[in-house]
């Protein structure tokens, strides 16, 4: 059930957003785009649990060692902990994979479809990362952030770009780069250019906010997309 | 005990009406497994199937005609967040079952969307489970379940199916979307049955 971890590393993202580098003994693997239970435990016994996505890839041939991203939520009572206080070679109680449904697995059929706002990056990125290991279809990644230094896994992003069959697209919806012209939310016309079209057979993934994610999988079934071909997970 | 994690102190404040593991939410949020889907009154139907087979429908109107309650009830979200005092207006399912002739045990909840959700029969009767239609004294939002779902707050809320069309009883148990996808069969928050085999 419940097991101990151990940090190995912490890696700031964002202002607000770190990686936690983990070492699990037991580890019994996962698909890309579950997540994790965390649980911290004060002095006195208080105990207190969050899910997080986890954001690395697993293969048989990997080490014992996941990663999660984990976005600050203003007053919220675990993430700042894991984002300001939690260190490398800290011990940090897990439980997991938890999930199946919000998964990518390397042997599905047809083009990915990402749709990230925000932190809802972290499990298309382990996404990502599984398909460099053992995919062949083509992906698409269209990732909508507040300004360029909202990025999370910059140069990773950069990397898995450079490959032929992964298509990475930034939207800035608040202040973007010095040569990006389009400053806005993703809007019907964005959906049309940059996403798959229906008859792609895509199975697509939207992960953000609720409102981002109401927005945007309401745009893709009015763009034709068959609903149940659409999955989401939503934060907030 | 585990390990202390240094430093942390914590929210609390839960008090007694929180169930293990859960935290206390003046928001709402949502939780679905794909797009909302938008559902007009007009095209609104619920459908009890039976074990044998026999239908029982009702369209908006009819069950508008049914006696409506006005419920209050705390919700507990296996993501962890529980609100408390929410209030909700709809029809008991005590109502709507009461001429439906049946000896099932189960049954499976059925969703606009394809979402579905298993709960024992027992469990959807006697004053603890409705169809509800109104949240905080309006019209239940899409995003939330709207026009109507099925509201069974004393287990983890995604019992509580959104959008729900219909029930079909059965003398067996099968599992719904989240349970077969590694949550629990039951899902009650006071034993914090989350995952499976909890």
């Amino acid at each position: 059930m419940w097991q101990v971890a151990t940090v190995a590393d912490v890696r700031r993202e964002t202002e607000t957003a770190r990686t936690i580098v983990l070492d699990v003994p037991d580890w019994p693997g996962h698909l890309a785009g579950q997540h994790l239970d965390v649980r911290l435990t004060a002095e006195d016994g208080y105990r207190a649990s969050r899910s997080y996505s986890i954001a690395s890839a697993w293969s048989v041939s990997s080490s014992n060692t996941i990663e999660l991203t984990v976005e600050q939520v203003p007053g919220g009572e675990v993430s700042p902990y894991l984002v300001e206080v939690l260190k490398a070679g800290d011990p940090l109680e897990i439980r997991g994979p938890v999930g199946g449904w919000f998964v990518w697995k390397p042997e599905q059929e047809g083009p990915v479809q990402l749709i990230g706002g925000g932190s809802g990056v972290v499990p298309l990125r382990a996404m990502l990362r599984a398909h460099a290991d053992a995919g062949t279809t083509p992906v698409r990644l269209l990732y909508s952030v507040r300004r360029p230094e909202s990025v999370i896994y910059v140069s990773d992003l950069k990397d898995l770009a450079a490959s032929d069959d992964v298509d990475v697209r930034l939207v800035y919806t608040r202040e973007a780069p010095a040569g990006e012209p389009r400053v806005g939310r993703i809007d019907a016309d964005l959906i049309e250019q940059y996403v798959f079209k229906p008859e792609d057979g895509a199975t697509t993934y939207v992960c953000g906010p609720t409102p981002f994610v109401e927005t945007v999988a309401d745009l893709l079934v009015a763009a034709g997309h068959d609903p149940a071909r659409v999955r989401t997970e939503r934060f907030g | 005990m585990g390990i202390v994690s240094s430093g942390f102190t914590g929210r609390r404040g839960g008090g007694k009406d929180l169930p293990p593991g859960q935290y206390l939410t003046h928001e709402f949020p949502v939780l679905s497994a794909g797009p909302t889907p938008h559902i007009l009154t007009d095209h609104w139907e619920f459908t009890v199937t039976t074990e044998s087979g026999e239908k029982y429908k009702w369209d908006w109107a009819a069950l508008m005609a049914l006696p409506s309650e006005e419920i209050t009830k705390d919700i507990h979200c296996v993501t962890r967040w529980s609100k408390l005092q929410t209030t909700w207006k709809g029809v008991s399912l005590d109502t709507l079952l009461a001429d439906v002739e049946t000896g099932a045990d189960f049954a499976m909840a059925h969703s606009y969307g394809g979402y579905t959700t298993n709960v024992p029969l027992d469990d959807l009767l006697d004053g603890q489970s409705w169809i509800a239609y109104e949240y905080d004294g309006e019209p239940l939002d899409p995003e939330h379940g709207g026009p109507a779902r099925l509201l069974v707050p004393h287990l983890y809320f995604w019992k509580s199916a959104k959008w729900v069309r219909g029930l079909v009883l059965s003398d067996t148990e099968d599992l719904g979307f989240w349970e077969t996808a590694g949550y629990h069969e039951y899902g009650d928050p006071w034993k914090e049955q989350r995952y499976a085999g909890d």
